[in-house]
Protein backbone atom coordinates (compact mmCIF):
# COMPACT_ATOMS: atom_id res chain seq x y z
CA UNK A 1 0.00 0.00 0.00
CA UNK A 2 1.49 3.54 -0.83
CA UNK A 3 1.86 6.59 1.26
CA UNK A 4 0.89 9.40 -0.15
CA UNK A 5 1.68 13.35 1.41
CA UNK A 6 0.36 16.11 0.05
CA UNK A 7 2.16 19.45 1.46
CA UNK A 8 -0.45 22.36 0.95
CA UNK A 9 -4.35 22.53 1.67
CA UNK A 10 -5.80 24.49 -0.94
CA UNK A 11 -7.17 23.45 -4.79
CA UNK A 12 -4.72 21.69 -5.93
CA UNK A 13 -4.43 19.77 -2.73
CA UNK A 14 -8.03 18.53 -2.45
CA UNK A 15 -7.84 18.16 -6.39
CA UNK A 16 -4.57 15.82 -5.38
CA UNK A 17 -6.71 13.95 -3.05
CA UNK A 18 -9.50 13.43 -5.41
CA UNK A 19 -6.75 12.15 -8.15
CA UNK A 20 -5.34 9.72 -6.10
CA UNK A 21 -8.80 8.02 -4.75
CA UNK A 22 -9.65 8.40 -8.43
CA UNK A 23 -6.78 5.19 -8.82
CA UNK A 24 -6.25 3.85 -5.33
CA UNK A 25 -8.81 3.84 -2.73
CA UNK A 26 -6.15 2.13 -0.29
CA UNK A 27 -3.67 4.07 0.51
CA UNK A 28 -2.71 6.51 3.07
CA UNK A 29 -2.81 10.15 2.05
CA UNK A 30 -1.30 12.97 4.58
CA UNK A 31 -2.47 16.30 3.83
CA UNK A 32 -0.28 19.13 5.81
CA UNK A 33 -2.22 22.03 6.30
CA UNK A 34 0.31 25.57 7.23
CA UNK A 35 -3.28 27.37 7.35
CA UNK A 36 -5.64 25.78 10.74
CA UNK A 37 -8.66 25.94 8.42
CA UNK A 38 -10.35 23.15 6.48
CA UNK A 39 -9.89 23.85 2.71
CA UNK A 40 -11.51 26.88 1.76
CA UNK A 41 -11.97 28.74 -1.81
CA UNK A 42 -9.74 30.81 -1.43
CA UNK A 43 -10.88 33.33 -4.17
CA UNK A 44 -14.18 33.99 -1.85
CA UNK A 45 -11.91 35.99 0.53
CA UNK A 46 -13.21 38.81 -1.13
CA UNK A 47 -16.91 38.14 -1.22
CA UNK A 48 -16.77 37.22 2.40
CA UNK A 49 -16.02 40.41 2.99
CA UNK A 50 -18.90 41.82 0.55
CA UNK A 51 -21.22 39.36 2.40
CA UNK A 52 -22.03 36.93 -0.49
CA UNK A 53 -20.39 34.05 1.48
CA UNK A 54 -19.71 33.06 4.90
CA UNK A 55 -16.72 31.03 6.14
CA UNK A 56 -19.03 28.05 6.69
CA UNK A 57 -20.21 28.21 2.83
CA UNK A 58 -16.77 29.00 1.57
CA UNK A 59 -15.15 25.47 2.44
CA UNK A 60 -13.98 24.40 -0.55
CA UNK A 61 -15.29 20.91 -0.05
CA UNK A 62 -17.47 19.63 2.65
CA UNK A 63 -16.84 18.85 6.46
CA UNK A 64 -16.41 15.14 6.11
CA UNK A 65 -14.13 15.47 2.94
CA UNK A 66 -10.72 14.34 4.54
CA UNK A 67 -12.26 11.49 6.22
CA UNK A 68 -14.34 10.89 3.26
CA UNK A 69 -11.20 10.37 1.29
CA UNK A 70 -8.76 8.57 3.88
CA UNK A 71 -6.99 11.97 4.69
CA UNK A 72 -5.22 12.59 7.85
CA UNK A 73 -4.94 16.37 7.85
CA UNK A 74 -1.97 17.66 9.90
CA UNK A 75 -1.77 21.48 10.93
CA UNK A 76 2.16 22.07 10.64
CA UNK A 77 4.25 23.74 7.95
CA UNK A 78 7.06 21.95 6.17
CA UNK A 79 10.49 22.81 6.68
CA UNK A 80 12.25 20.10 4.48
CA UNK A 81 12.05 17.47 1.79
CA UNK A 82 13.74 14.99 1.86
CA UNK A 83 13.80 13.38 -1.51
CA UNK A 84 17.00 11.13 -1.00
CA UNK A 85 15.45 9.43 2.43
CA UNK A 86 11.87 10.19 0.96
CA UNK A 87 10.87 12.23 4.00
CA UNK A 88 9.01 15.63 4.83
CA UNK A 89 9.93 17.04 7.93
CA UNK A 90 7.51 19.64 9.71
CA UNK A 91 8.14 22.65 11.75
CA UNK A 92 6.70 20.10 14.43
CA UNK A 93 10.00 18.25 14.25
CA UNK A 94 8.16 15.34 13.06
CA UNK A 95 8.98 13.38 10.09
CA UNK A 96 6.50 12.14 7.53
CA UNK A 97 7.50 8.77 5.18
CA UNK A 98 6.11 8.98 1.51
CA UNK A 99 6.36 7.28 -1.24
CA UNK A 100 5.02 9.80 -3.50
CA UNK A 101 4.50 13.96 -2.55
CA UNK A 102 2.89 16.70 -4.16
CA UNK A 103 4.34 19.97 -3.31
CA UNK A 104 1.20 22.23 -3.48
CA UNK A 105 2.45 24.99 -1.26
CA UNK A 106 1.06 28.10 -3.04
CA UNK A 107 2.39 31.13 -3.45
CA UNK A 108 3.54 34.30 -1.30
CA UNK A 109 2.67 38.20 -1.23
CA UNK A 110 5.36 39.74 -2.98
CA UNK A 111 5.90 42.27 -0.07
CA UNK A 112 8.33 45.35 -2.00
CA UNK A 113 11.08 46.79 0.50
CA UNK A 114 9.64 49.93 0.70
CA UNK A 115 11.26 52.56 3.23
CA UNK A 116 9.36 52.43 6.48
CA UNK A 117 6.92 50.19 5.99
CA UNK A 118 7.72 49.01 9.43
CA UNK A 119 6.43 52.78 11.10
CA UNK A 120 2.61 51.39 9.44
CA UNK A 121 0.73 50.20 11.78
CA UNK A 122 -2.59 48.64 10.22
CA UNK A 123 -1.07 46.86 7.63
CA UNK A 124 -2.66 43.57 5.60
CA UNK A 125 -1.88 41.55 2.51
CA UNK A 126 -4.92 40.31 0.71
CA UNK A 127 -4.28 36.46 0.13
CA UNK A 128 -5.50 34.14 3.40
CA UNK A 129 -9.25 34.23 5.04
CA UNK A 130 -7.04 35.08 7.88
CA UNK A 131 -5.92 38.05 6.25
CA UNK A 132 -9.19 38.84 5.17
CA UNK A 133 -10.80 38.77 8.53
CA UNK A 134 -8.17 40.78 9.82
CA UNK A 135 -8.41 43.41 7.49
CA UNK A 136 -12.31 43.14 8.13
CA UNK A 137 -11.49 43.32 11.35
CA UNK A 138 -9.15 46.57 11.59
CA UNK A 139 -11.95 48.50 9.39
CA UNK A 140 -14.77 51.15 10.31
CA UNK A 141 -16.93 53.26 8.19
CA UNK A 142 -14.55 56.02 8.40
CA UNK A 143 -11.36 54.08 7.15
CA UNK A 144 -9.26 55.67 4.39
CA UNK A 145 -7.67 52.74 2.66
CA UNK A 146 -4.95 52.45 0.89
CA UNK A 147 -4.30 49.35 -1.94
CA UNK A 148 -1.57 48.94 -3.51
CA UNK A 149 -1.63 47.23 -6.55
CA UNK A 150 -4.15 47.55 -8.84
CA UNK A 151 -4.76 43.79 -9.95
CA UNK A 152 -6.99 41.05 -9.29
CA UNK A 153 -6.35 40.70 -5.88
CA UNK A 154 -6.02 44.54 -5.55
CA UNK A 155 -8.84 45.45 -7.20
CA UNK A 156 -11.27 42.03 -5.63
CA UNK A 157 -10.17 43.01 -2.61
CA UNK A 158 -11.16 46.94 -3.25
CA UNK A 159 -14.77 45.60 -4.42
CA UNK A 160 -15.02 43.40 -1.11
CA UNK A 161 -14.36 46.24 1.19
CA UNK A 162 -16.26 49.16 -0.52
CA UNK A 163 -19.31 49.22 2.17
CA UNK A 164 -16.99 48.85 5.26
CA UNK A 165 -14.55 51.62 4.33
CA UNK A 166 -14.83 55.54 4.09
CA UNK A 167 -13.02 55.58 0.87
CA UNK A 168 -10.44 53.31 -0.92
CA UNK A 169 -7.70 54.62 -2.85
CA UNK A 170 -5.81 52.27 -5.25
CA UNK A 171 -2.26 53.13 -6.78
CA UNK A 172 -0.03 50.94 -9.41
CA UNK A 173 3.18 51.51 -10.99
CA UNK A 174 1.61 50.07 -13.79
CA UNK A 175 -0.50 52.80 -16.32
CA UNK A 176 -3.46 50.81 -15.55
CA UNK A 177 -5.65 48.54 -13.68
CA UNK A 178 -5.15 44.69 -14.23
CA UNK A 179 -2.34 45.42 -16.88
CA UNK A 180 -1.84 41.39 -16.44
CA UNK A 181 -5.28 40.68 -18.63
CA UNK A 182 -6.24 43.79 -20.23
CA UNK A 183 -4.90 46.07 -22.84
CA UNK A 184 -5.03 49.78 -22.36
CA UNK A 185 -8.12 50.78 -24.23
CA UNK A 186 -10.39 47.53 -22.31
CA UNK A 187 -8.05 48.64 -18.34
CA UNK A 188 -9.70 52.41 -19.21
CA UNK A 189 -13.49 50.71 -19.21
CA UNK A 190 -13.11 48.77 -16.25
CA UNK A 191 -11.05 51.71 -14.58
CA UNK A 192 -14.01 53.92 -15.69
CA UNK A 193 -16.63 51.51 -14.10
CA UNK A 194 -14.58 51.54 -11.08
CA UNK A 195 -14.30 55.00 -10.13
CA UNK A 196 -18.19 54.85 -11.25
CA UNK A 197 -18.52 52.55 -7.87
CA UNK A 198 -16.48 55.12 -5.40
CA UNK A 199 -12.49 53.93 -5.67
CA UNK A 200 -9.76 56.38 -6.66
CA UNK A 201 -7.19 55.72 -8.48
CA UNK A 202 -3.49 56.84 -8.88
CA UNK A 203 -1.90 54.90 -11.83
CA UNK A 204 1.88 54.73 -12.65
CA UNK A 205 2.40 55.98 -9.05
CA UNK A 206 3.38 54.24 -5.89
CA UNK A 207 4.42 54.77 -2.52
CA UNK A 208 8.08 54.90 -2.37
CA UNK A 209 8.24 55.96 1.30
CA UNK A 210 5.88 55.67 4.49
CA UNK A 211 5.28 57.99 7.43
CA UNK A 212 3.61 55.69 9.73
CA UNK A 213 0.12 57.05 8.10
CA UNK A 214 1.46 58.59 5.16
CA UNK A 215 2.50 57.44 2.37
CA UNK A 216 4.58 59.63 0.45
CA UNK A 217 4.14 58.50 -3.69
CA UNK A 218 6.73 58.69 -6.56
CA UNK A 219 4.57 61.56 -8.07
CA UNK A 220 5.62 64.22 -5.13
CA UNK A 221 2.00 63.51 -3.86
CA UNK A 222 1.18 62.61 -0.11
CA UNK A 223 -1.60 59.84 0.46
CA UNK A 224 -2.77 59.77 4.39
CA UNK A 225 -4.45 56.48 4.89
CA UNK A 226 -5.87 54.41 8.13
CA UNK A 227 -5.35 50.89 6.54
CA UNK A 228 -2.64 49.93 4.08
CA UNK A 229 -3.20 46.65 1.94
CA UNK A 230 -0.57 45.65 -0.23
CA UNK A 231 -1.42 43.12 -3.36
CA UNK A 232 1.83 44.19 -5.48
CA UNK A 233 1.94 40.83 -6.61
CA UNK A 234 2.62 37.14 -5.71
CA UNK A 235 5.77 34.98 -5.41
CA UNK A 236 5.75 31.15 -5.76
CA UNK A 237 6.53 29.06 -2.80
CA UNK A 238 8.75 26.93 -4.24
CA UNK A 239 11.76 26.88 -1.29
CA UNK A 240 11.64 23.08 -0.50
CA UNK A 241 12.06 21.99 -3.73
CA UNK A 242 14.23 24.36 -4.52
CA UNK A 243 16.53 23.41 -1.07
CA UNK A 244 15.64 19.99 -2.35
CA UNK A 245 18.33 20.54 -5.25
CA UNK A 246 15.10 20.48 -7.31
CA UNK A 247 14.74 22.29 -10.95
CA UNK A 248 12.93 25.72 -10.32
CA UNK A 249 12.11 28.95 -12.25
CA UNK A 250 9.70 31.39 -11.20
CA UNK A 251 7.69 28.20 -10.09
CA UNK A 252 8.59 24.71 -9.51
CA UNK A 253 9.30 23.49 -13.29
CA UNK A 254 7.07 20.23 -14.14
CA UNK A 255 6.37 18.29 -17.08
CA UNK A 256 3.09 17.07 -18.28
CA UNK A 257 2.01 15.02 -15.39
CA UNK A 258 3.04 17.68 -12.85
CA UNK A 259 6.34 15.45 -12.09
CA UNK A 260 9.37 17.79 -10.40
CA UNK A 261 12.51 17.31 -11.46
CA UNK A 262 12.89 15.57 -8.06
CA UNK A 263 12.24 11.82 -8.11
CA UNK A 264 8.33 10.94 -6.75
CA UNK A 265 8.19 14.31 -6.31
CA UNK A 266 4.79 16.48 -8.17
CA UNK A 267 3.91 19.81 -7.46
CA UNK A 268 0.81 21.64 -8.52
CA UNK A 269 -1.11 24.59 -8.29
CA UNK A 270 0.39 28.20 -7.71
CA UNK A 271 3.90 27.31 -6.90
CA UNK A 272 3.83 25.77 -10.02
CA UNK A 273 5.12 26.09 -13.58
CA UNK A 274 3.22 24.38 -16.06
CA UNK A 275 2.39 23.93 -19.81
CA UNK A 276 0.52 26.91 -21.09
CA UNK A 277 -0.84 25.90 -24.57
CA UNK A 278 -1.87 29.53 -25.65
CA UNK A 279 1.89 30.25 -26.19
CA UNK A 280 3.62 27.19 -25.99
CA UNK A 281 5.49 27.78 -23.46
CA UNK A 282 5.88 26.86 -19.46
CA UNK A 283 4.62 29.31 -16.63
CA UNK A 284 3.03 30.00 -13.25
CA UNK A 285 -0.99 30.10 -14.29
CA UNK A 286 -1.52 30.83 -10.89
CA UNK A 287 -5.84 30.20 -11.08
CA UNK A 288 -8.22 28.34 -9.85
CA UNK A 289 -9.39 26.43 -12.93
CA UNK A 290 -5.19 25.01 -13.70
CA UNK A 291 -4.73 24.51 -9.77
CA UNK A 292 -7.49 21.89 -9.65
CA UNK A 293 -6.33 20.53 -13.23
CA UNK A 294 -2.66 20.30 -12.30
CA UNK A 295 -3.68 18.92 -8.90
CA UNK A 296 -5.68 16.17 -10.35
CA UNK A 297 -3.50 14.99 -12.72
CA UNK A 298 -0.46 14.81 -9.94
CA UNK A 299 -2.84 12.48 -7.89
CA UNK A 300 -3.83 10.32 -11.08
CA UNK A 301 0.19 10.14 -12.05
CA UNK A 302 1.01 9.72 -8.38
CA UNK A 303 -1.33 6.94 -7.72
CA UNK A 304 0.27 5.04 -10.79
CA UNK A 305 -2.67 6.06 -13.28
CA UNK A 306 -1.22 8.01 -16.55
CA UNK A 307 -2.52 11.35 -17.02
CA UNK A 308 -1.41 14.52 -18.92
CA UNK A 309 -2.08 18.09 -19.04
CA UNK A 310 -1.63 19.02 -22.01
CA UNK A 311 -4.25 22.14 -23.15
CA UNK A 312 -4.21 24.59 -19.86
CA UNK A 313 -4.29 28.38 -21.11
CA UNK A 314 -4.57 31.44 -18.36
CA UNK A 315 -8.24 32.24 -18.38
CA UNK A 316 -9.82 34.51 -15.80
CA UNK A 317 -13.62 35.63 -15.28
CA UNK A 318 -13.89 38.28 -12.82
CA UNK A 319 -16.75 40.69 -11.88
CA UNK A 320 -16.83 44.18 -10.22
CA UNK A 321 -19.77 45.79 -9.12
CA UNK A 322 -21.55 43.66 -11.80
CA UNK A 323 -19.62 44.28 -14.81
CA UNK A 324 -18.22 40.87 -15.71
CA UNK A 325 -14.74 40.88 -17.62
CA UNK A 326 -13.54 37.69 -19.05
CA UNK A 327 -10.24 37.24 -20.55
CA UNK A 328 -8.73 34.05 -22.02
CA UNK A 329 -5.26 32.91 -23.99
CA UNK A 330 -2.93 35.29 -25.66
CA UNK A 331 -3.17 38.74 -27.20
CA UNK A 332 -0.99 37.84 -30.72
CA UNK A 333 -1.82 37.98 -33.74
CA UNK A 334 -4.70 40.15 -35.39
CA UNK A 335 -7.62 41.87 -33.43
CA UNK A 336 -11.16 41.74 -34.22
CA UNK A 337 -13.29 44.07 -32.11
CA UNK A 338 -17.22 43.30 -31.65
CA UNK A 339 -19.18 46.70 -29.85
CA UNK A 340 -22.73 47.28 -28.65
CA UNK A 341 -24.68 48.78 -26.27
CA UNK A 342 -23.70 46.56 -23.14
CA UNK A 343 -20.30 45.39 -24.03
CA UNK A 344 -17.02 45.07 -25.83
CA UNK A 345 -15.37 41.79 -27.41
CA UNK A 346 -11.68 41.55 -28.99
CA UNK A 347 -10.34 38.35 -30.46
CA UNK A 348 -7.10 37.76 -31.09
CA UNK A 349 -6.18 35.35 -33.96
CA UNK A 350 -3.27 34.01 -36.04
CA UNK A 351 -2.59 30.90 -38.32
CA UNK A 352 -6.26 29.93 -38.89
CA UNK A 353 -6.82 29.56 -34.99
CA UNK A 354 -8.54 32.15 -32.22
CA UNK A 355 -5.75 32.50 -29.88
CA UNK A 356 -7.34 34.60 -26.95
CA UNK A 357 -10.25 37.35 -26.30
CA UNK A 358 -11.70 39.94 -23.70
CA UNK A 359 -15.04 40.29 -22.84
CA UNK A 360 -16.20 43.23 -21.03
CA UNK A 361 -20.05 43.75 -20.54
CA UNK A 362 -21.01 40.30 -23.22
CA UNK A 363 -19.93 37.05 -21.68
CA UNK A 364 -22.76 34.65 -22.51
CA UNK A 365 -21.89 31.58 -23.45
CA UNK A 366 -18.32 32.33 -23.14
CA UNK A 367 -17.28 28.95 -22.83
CA UNK A 368 -17.66 28.08 -26.80
CA UNK A 369 -15.02 30.21 -27.81
CA UNK A 370 -12.48 29.03 -24.68
CA UNK A 371 -13.00 25.47 -26.18
CA UNK A 372 -11.86 27.20 -29.47
CA UNK A 373 -8.78 28.09 -28.22
CA UNK A 374 -8.33 24.96 -25.76
CA UNK A 375 -9.23 22.77 -28.56
CA UNK A 376 -6.99 25.02 -31.27
CA UNK A 377 -9.83 24.67 -33.49
CA UNK A 378 -9.48 26.24 -36.85
CA UNK A 379 -11.41 28.89 -37.26
CA UNK A 380 -11.70 27.93 -41.37
CA UNK A 381 -14.24 24.63 -39.83
CA UNK A 382 -16.51 27.09 -37.80
CA UNK A 383 -18.60 30.63 -39.06
CA UNK A 384 -16.14 32.48 -37.80
CA UNK A 385 -18.56 35.39 -38.68
CA UNK A 386 -21.23 34.13 -36.82
CA UNK A 387 -18.73 33.52 -33.83
CA UNK A 388 -17.61 37.17 -33.83
CA UNK A 389 -21.56 38.24 -33.86
CA UNK A 390 -22.19 35.76 -30.60
CA UNK A 391 -20.80 33.18 -28.78
CA UNK A 392 -23.41 30.24 -30.38
CA UNK A 393 -23.47 26.20 -31.38
CA UNK A 394 -24.57 27.61 -34.56
CA UNK A 395 -20.68 28.50 -35.49
CA UNK A 396 -20.47 24.25 -35.78
CA UNK A 397 -20.86 22.56 -39.03
CA UNK A 398 -24.27 20.09 -38.31
CA UNK A 399 -22.23 16.91 -37.85
CA UNK A 400 -20.22 18.62 -35.19
CA UNK A 401 -23.37 19.39 -33.23
CA UNK A 402 -24.47 15.95 -34.11
CA UNK A 403 -21.72 14.64 -32.06
CA UNK A 404 -21.65 17.15 -28.95
CA UNK A 405 -25.88 17.01 -28.43
CA UNK A 406 -25.81 13.54 -29.34
CA UNK A 407 -23.42 11.46 -27.98
CA UNK A 408 -21.51 11.04 -24.64
CA UNK A 409 -19.23 13.77 -24.10
CA UNK B 1 -26.44 6.69 -17.38
CA UNK B 2 -29.20 8.55 -19.20
CA UNK B 3 -28.76 12.00 -20.34
CA UNK B 4 -30.42 14.50 -22.11
CA UNK B 5 -30.18 14.20 -26.49
CA UNK B 6 -31.53 16.73 -28.63
CA UNK B 7 -32.00 16.40 -32.40
CA UNK B 8 -32.34 19.06 -34.34
CA UNK B 9 -33.73 17.69 -37.57
CA UNK B 10 -36.86 17.39 -35.41
CA UNK B 11 -36.51 20.45 -33.17
CA UNK B 12 -39.40 22.65 -34.27
CA UNK B 13 -37.99 25.59 -32.31
CA UNK B 14 -41.40 26.28 -30.40
CA UNK B 15 -39.58 26.75 -26.77
CA UNK B 16 -41.91 24.87 -24.67
CA UNK B 17 -38.81 23.26 -23.24
CA UNK B 18 -37.57 26.30 -21.73
CA UNK B 19 -41.07 26.99 -20.12
CA UNK B 20 -41.48 22.99 -18.88
CA UNK B 21 -37.84 23.59 -17.78
CA UNK B 22 -38.40 27.24 -15.40
CA UNK B 23 -42.05 25.48 -14.40
CA UNK B 24 -40.73 22.11 -12.87
CA UNK B 25 -37.72 24.12 -11.17
CA UNK B 26 -40.44 26.92 -9.94
CA UNK B 27 -41.60 24.85 -6.93
CA UNK B 28 -44.88 25.77 -7.66
CA UNK B 29 -47.73 23.73 -8.55
CA UNK B 30 -49.89 25.79 -11.35
CA UNK B 31 -47.94 26.73 -14.27
CA UNK B 32 -49.98 29.80 -14.91
CA UNK B 33 -48.74 31.43 -11.41
CA UNK B 34 -45.30 30.30 -11.90
CA UNK B 35 -44.70 31.53 -15.31
CA UNK B 36 -47.65 34.20 -16.56
CA UNK B 37 -46.02 37.98 -16.80
CA UNK B 38 -42.66 36.81 -15.45
CA UNK B 39 -38.99 36.85 -17.07
CA UNK B 40 -38.06 33.01 -17.17
CA UNK B 41 -34.65 31.30 -16.19
CA UNK B 42 -34.76 28.30 -17.67
CA UNK B 43 -32.39 25.65 -17.45
CA UNK B 44 -32.11 24.69 -21.41
CA UNK B 45 -31.91 27.18 -24.26
CA UNK B 46 -33.18 27.11 -27.97
CA UNK B 47 -30.14 28.29 -30.15
CA UNK B 48 -30.74 28.54 -33.85
CA UNK B 49 -31.87 30.93 -36.78
CA UNK B 50 -34.75 30.29 -38.45
CA UNK B 51 -33.93 27.34 -40.62
CA UNK B 52 -32.16 25.41 -37.25
CA UNK B 53 -33.01 25.11 -34.02
CA UNK B 54 -31.48 22.91 -31.43
CA UNK B 55 -32.36 23.01 -27.45
CA UNK B 56 -28.59 23.18 -25.33
CA UNK B 57 -28.75 21.55 -21.87
CA UNK B 58 -26.04 20.75 -19.02
CA UNK B 59 -24.25 17.44 -21.12
CA UNK B 60 -22.71 16.05 -17.98
CA UNK B 61 -19.92 15.72 -19.23
CA UNK B 62 -17.66 12.71 -17.97
CA UNK B 63 -14.82 14.90 -17.11
CA UNK B 64 -16.55 17.93 -16.09
CA UNK B 65 -14.63 21.07 -16.89
CA UNK B 66 -17.03 23.05 -14.57
CA UNK B 67 -16.26 21.37 -11.87
CA UNK B 68 -13.08 21.79 -12.08
CA UNK B 69 -13.03 25.53 -12.87
CA UNK B 70 -15.29 26.31 -9.75
CA UNK B 71 -13.68 28.57 -7.58
CA UNK B 72 -16.58 27.94 -4.35
CA UNK B 73 -16.52 24.42 -4.67
CA UNK B 74 -20.06 24.82 -5.71
CA UNK B 75 -20.31 22.20 -8.58
CA UNK B 76 -20.05 18.74 -7.75
CA UNK B 77 -20.87 15.14 -9.66
CA UNK B 78 -22.60 12.33 -8.20
CA UNK B 79 -23.87 9.12 -9.79
CA UNK B 80 -22.94 10.98 -13.17
CA UNK B 81 -25.07 14.25 -12.28
CA UNK B 82 -23.35 17.04 -12.23
CA UNK B 83 -25.20 19.25 -9.72
CA UNK B 84 -24.50 22.96 -8.25
CA UNK B 85 -24.94 24.21 -4.57
CA UNK B 86 -26.51 27.30 -5.10
CA UNK B 87 -26.13 28.69 -1.85
CA UNK B 88 -22.33 28.22 -2.06
CA UNK B 89 -22.31 29.91 -5.48
CA UNK B 90 -21.04 33.70 -5.75
CA UNK B 91 -21.73 34.42 -9.50
CA UNK B 92 -18.17 34.59 -10.61
CA UNK B 93 -18.87 32.77 -13.86
CA UNK B 94 -16.43 30.96 -14.30
CA UNK B 95 -18.52 27.85 -15.33
CA UNK B 96 -19.54 29.82 -18.01
CA UNK B 97 -16.18 30.90 -19.44
CA UNK B 98 -15.12 27.08 -19.17
CA UNK B 99 -18.24 25.05 -20.79
CA UNK B 100 -17.23 24.03 -24.34
CA UNK B 101 -21.34 23.88 -24.68
CA UNK B 102 -22.66 27.21 -23.76
CA UNK B 103 -24.98 25.56 -21.71
CA UNK B 104 -25.05 27.07 -18.16
CA UNK B 105 -26.72 30.70 -18.08
CA UNK B 106 -27.17 32.44 -14.60
CA UNK B 107 -29.97 31.95 -13.02
CA UNK B 108 -32.62 35.24 -11.64
CA UNK B 109 -30.31 36.57 -8.56
CA UNK B 110 -27.75 36.38 -10.57
CA UNK B 111 -25.89 32.85 -9.06
CA UNK B 112 -25.78 30.04 -11.17
CA UNK B 113 -28.14 27.21 -11.81
CA UNK B 114 -28.19 24.61 -14.07
CA UNK B 115 -30.04 21.38 -15.16
CA UNK B 116 -29.78 18.63 -12.95
CA UNK B 117 -32.35 16.27 -15.02
CA UNK B 118 -34.97 17.30 -12.79
CA UNK B 119 -34.22 14.23 -10.42
CA UNK B 120 -35.20 15.94 -7.27
CA UNK B 121 -37.88 18.40 -7.94
CA UNK B 122 -41.82 17.75 -8.70
CA UNK B 123 -41.20 16.63 -12.23
CA UNK B 124 -38.85 13.38 -11.50
CA UNK B 125 -37.88 13.12 -15.22
CA UNK B 126 -36.69 15.86 -17.45
CA UNK B 127 -39.88 18.22 -18.02
CA UNK B 128 -38.17 19.32 -20.98
CA UNK B 129 -38.18 16.01 -22.62
CA UNK B 130 -41.52 15.11 -21.41
CA UNK B 131 -43.19 18.01 -22.93
CA UNK B 132 -41.37 18.09 -26.10
CA UNK B 133 -43.87 17.71 -29.00
CA UNK B 134 -41.83 16.08 -31.35
CA UNK B 135 -39.47 13.80 -29.58
CA UNK B 136 -36.54 16.33 -30.51
CA UNK B 137 -35.31 16.35 -26.65
CA UNK B 138 -34.70 12.43 -25.46
CA UNK B 139 -33.18 11.04 -22.05
CA UNK B 140 -32.11 7.65 -22.54
CA UNK B 141 -28.80 5.42 -22.10
CA UNK B 142 -26.46 5.91 -25.08
CA UNK B 143 -22.90 5.18 -25.78
CA UNK B 144 -20.57 2.47 -24.34
CA UNK B 145 -18.91 1.82 -21.38
CA UNK B 146 -18.29 5.11 -19.04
Amino acid sequence: MKSYVIIGNGTASAACVEGIRSVDREGGITVVSGENHHVYSRPLISYLLEGKTDTERMKYRGDSFYADNGCDLVYARAVALNPGKKRVTLDTGEELPYDEVCVATGSRPFVPPIEGLDTVDRKFGFMTLDDALALREALTKESRVLIVGAGLIGLKCAEGIRDLAGSITVCDLADRVLSSILDPECAGIVQKHLEANGLHFMLGDTAVRFECNVALMKSGKRVEFDVLVLAVGVRAETGLVKDAGGEVGRGIVTDGRMRSSLPSVFAAGDCAEGFDSSTGSNRVLAILPNAYMQGFTAGVNMAGGDRALTNAIPMNSIGFFGLHVMTAGAYGGEMTEERSESGLRRFFTGEDRLLGFILIGETGRAGIYTSLIREKTPLSSIDFELMKKSASNMIYSAQIRRNKFGGVV
Amino acid sequence: MKRIYVNEEWCLGCHLCEYNCAFANSGMSDMVSALKGKKIFPRIHVEGDDRITLAVSCRHCTDPICQKSCIAGAISKKDGVVKIDRTKCVGCLTCVLVCPYGALVPGENGTMQKCELCLENSCGEPACVRGCPNRAIVYEERGGAE
